[in-house]
């Protein structure tokens, strides 16, 4: 280790893999995946890693993605909720990896909801 | 990328109740699962609640799972990482809730904490020279060598306020200054990981659970007082410690945080471990720089002290683990993160080793100034079964007790000595009504008898007439002459011994004279041991009101000193009876007593 430099970048590398591991503040954003067998069977999984590996990958520390069960409404999983402190919680349906990393990129950095891919926007 | 990390405790407590199983089978469920590129499984020391071990913890979740059983594992698998359920049977029950899961900084036992020394202990994997630089680990260092001379840093460790917590309780920045002071060719830093205080076991979790932290601290050490190396000296019986501690020392000098030239600063700092066979009095610092030097670990007369020549007759600064696990934080963080826990003459906090009488055993770090009663009643959750508290010892056989009526005493260095006791090196020994005062002295006694290194004639032969005195006293043929010239051989041996084993050794008898004397005089006087503890002063005997008998208790007496006829009460023959207790668990009709 010859300069500071070296042993920050190891730090920030390593940090953003252990933010899982903070205990989830008062402000904290919460992404929620459906992770029942009926979420899971729609494709939860690939969901929720893309989700995980996005939100790393911008360093976002004040988020905190977890699963949940089913919400009821199986026929429009896989299901990501976007809980936010002091805002209604925004649901989205139908969910693909891809359409997982709009949703970081747009809703949870810029602070816009992708609104084609909410239950309501879907369900009609 | 892991979405979800599962930390297991790999403490030498949950190892023991079969962690490292538990850790296989998960690995193993993972991978049958598809799960092992989703979710890490991650080795780390001691979360502190060892009573409940085997300790599991689930992120992002931050569920608290106790007593894992390599059974629950499949479950756990399924059910948590797989589908996002929470097993709650599982849970530490105080996190348990109606609406949530409770954090586990919230629980009883972890509120009242604050986490300096044992930051990283459960938090971090411990063989992961990166995860401890996640988590600001070597920055302190960087910080002393790029930016900092070393007075610089003598200063911010004087002005933290830190205290050694090896028993004595000196200042550590002056310590340091000492051996900054005197010039030589060569100097030393030697960690004392020793811990012979039976009950006490902080510097092992520490080593377990964090070892990168003492090895940076040493080298920050190192560069104060001008030492280019430094010996970390561990109790074999510490395998564990041991294995993390090598390991971590290979890592940092493949990382270039041992070695030369450290951040391109010109310093150098090297670093050795070596094992001691486990004698208390090597605890003690220049015998146990005396048995680094490969000679039997005797004490040596102070002066000289270890500042001016202590290893290799080197002037050197010896500290405890808990000491140096403090340091990185002050350094980063500056002394008034320090000096602004804990009370006026006391900074920072402390680490005490839980044990005894009382429901939550472990390890726990407090502010100091923490009084004793939040320590036994919000911390420890109280003593089981009902039970009264009656005393708690703090630092082992060289520490004294602490009566109930002093159970408002802050927890701090000039508190207990104030009431004859000490903060000692962190063991505390809850006692409740079943605890005999005058046998727990005769008991660490025996343990300083045992370990007296023989040197000189006060400990040696001293110790051991006081034990007999003692035994006198609880086997019923003490004298009140006895109790007198008891407490003078106390001083004496105080007075006259060579090092603080034997300085120390009376310290239990002493206090527990002085706040228990009429406990002393029932069994001298009345020839009874009031808690029922001494076996040559109590009786067992049956109410012949109560006895039914049936003959239960005889069948099970281990002497046949039971006898009497069925249906007509039974009678214990006195000159038989052993006292060993098992009648009085087998009666149903609750007949048979101890008095
Ligand atoms: C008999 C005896 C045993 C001791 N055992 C230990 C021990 O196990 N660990 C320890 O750190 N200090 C122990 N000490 C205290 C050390 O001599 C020394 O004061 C201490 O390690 C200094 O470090 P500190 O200033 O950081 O507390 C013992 C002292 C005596 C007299
Ligand atoms: S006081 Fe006891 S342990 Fe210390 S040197 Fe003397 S005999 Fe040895
Ligand atoms: S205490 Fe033990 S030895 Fe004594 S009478 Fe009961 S069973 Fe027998
Ligand atoms: S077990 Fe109890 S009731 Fe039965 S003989 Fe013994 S003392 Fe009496
Ligand atoms: S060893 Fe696991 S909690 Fe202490």
């Amino acid at each position: 280790m010859k300069s500071v430099e070296e042993l920050l970048a190891i730090k920030n590398k390593v940090k953003g893999q252990m933010n899982v591991r903070s205990e989830n503040g008062e402000d904290n954003i919460r992404v929620l995946v459906g992770m029942a067998t009926c979420g899971i069977a729609a494709g939860a999984r690939p969901v929720l890693n893309a989700l995980v590996e996005e939100v790393a990958k911008r360093n976002l520390s004040n988020v905190y993605i977890a699963q949940t069960g089913c919400i009821g409404v199986c026929q429009y999983e896989p299901i990501v909720e976007i809980v936010e402190p002091g805002k209604e919680k925004v649901t989205y349906c139908k969910m693909t990896p891809e359409k997982a990393i709009r949703v970081v990129t747009d809703h949870i950095v810029n602070g816009k909801p992708v609104a084609e891919y909410t239950i309501g926007a879907v369900a009609k | 990328m892991y979405r979800a990390h599962v930390l297991v405790c790999g403490g030498t407590g949950c190892t023991s109740s079969h962690s490292p199983e538990i850790i296989d089978a998960l690995n193993e469920e993972l991978k049958a699962k598809g799960l092992e590129n989703e979710v890490q499984v991650v080795r780390t020391g001691c979360f502190g609640l060892c009573s409940n071990g085997p300790i599991m913890i689930v992120y992002p979740e931050g569920c608290f799972y106790s007593q894992v059983k390599v059974e629950d594992v499949p479950e756990i698998v399924e059910e948590h990482l797989l589908k996002g359920r929470i097993v709650k049977r599982l849970l530490y029950s105080e996190t348990l809730t109606q609406e949530e899961i409770k954090p586990l900084n919230q629980t009883n036992f972890y509120k009242k904490q604050r986490r300096v020394a044992l930051r990283n202990c459960g938090v971090i994997d411990p063989e992961n020279i990166e995860e401890y630089i996640a988590v600001d680990g070597y920055q302190a260092l960087a910080k002393c060598l790029t930016e900092l001379t070393p007075e610089d840093v003598i200063k911010i460790v004087s002005d933290s306020g830190l205290r050694g917590r090896g028993g004595g309780g000196f200042p550590t920045g002056r310590k340091w200054s000492f051996t900054a002071a005197n010039k030589a060719d060569q100097k030393y830093v030697v960690c004392n990981a020793d811990e012979g205080d039976p009950g006490a076991f902080m510097d092992r979790s520490v080593l377990e659970g964090d070892p990168h932290c003492i090895i940076e601290a040493m080298a920050i050490c190192g560069y104060a007082t001008g030492a280019t190396e430094g010996y970390v000296y561990v109790r074999a019986e510490y395998p564990i410690a041991v294995k993390r501690l090598e390991k971590a020392i290979e890592d940092a000098k493949a990382y270039g945080l041992l070695g030369k030239n450290i951040f391109d600063s010109g310093f150098d700092f090297d670093l050795h471990v070596r094992l001691g066979a486990g004698a208390f009095v090597c605890g003690e610092e220049t015998a146990l720089m005396t048995s680094i030097e490969g000679n039997r670990g005797e004490p040596r007369p102070r002066p000289p002290y270890p500042a001016v020549s202590g290893l290799f007759a080197k002037p050197t600064t010896e500290n405890n683990v808990e000491t140096f696990a403090n340091i990185p934080q002050i350094v980063l963080n500056g002394p008034e993160f320090f000096n602004t826990i804990g009370t006026e003459t006391s900074k920072g906090t402390k680490v005490f080793a839980l044990g005894g009488k009382i429901n939550n055993t472990g390890l726990v770090e407090i502010p100091m100034g923490t009084t004793l009663r939040e320590i036994v009643e919000d911390i420890g959750g109280g003593i089981p079964n009902g039970r009264k508290f009656k005393a708690a010892q703090t630092g082992g056989p060289s520490g004294g007790c602490i009566p109930e009526k002093f159970l408002d005493t802050p927890m701090d260095y000039d508190s207990l000595l104030k009431i004859g006791a000490m903060v000692g090196s962190g063991g505390l020994i809850i006692m409740d009504d079943t605890s005999c005062m005058v046998d727990i002295a005769k008991f660490f006694l025996k343990f300083t008898v045992d370990e007296s290194c023989g040197k000189c004639t006060p400990c040696r032969v001293g110790t051991r007439r006081l034990l007999e005195i003692l035994e006198k006293i609880t086997d019923g043929k003490g004298t009140m002459e006895d109790l007198d010239t008891m407490e003078a051989l106390c001083y004496y041996i105080k007075d006259n011994s060579l090092c603080g084993l034997g300085q120390t050794a009376p310290n239990p008898v002493l206090s527990s004279y002085r706040h228990f004397k009429e406990e002393y005089i029932a069994h001298v006087r009345d020839k009874k041991c009031p808690a029922g503890v001494c076996k040559n002063l109590v009786q067992i005997t049956i109410d012949p009101e109560k006895c039914k008998g049936c003959s239960a208790c005889s069948r099970k007496c281990p002497v046949g000193a039971i006898s009497g006829k069925i249906k007509e009460p039974f009678v214990i023959d006195q000159s038989k009876c052993i006292k060993c207790g098992v009648c009085i668990e087998t009666c149903r009709f609750d007949a048979i007593s101890r008095k």
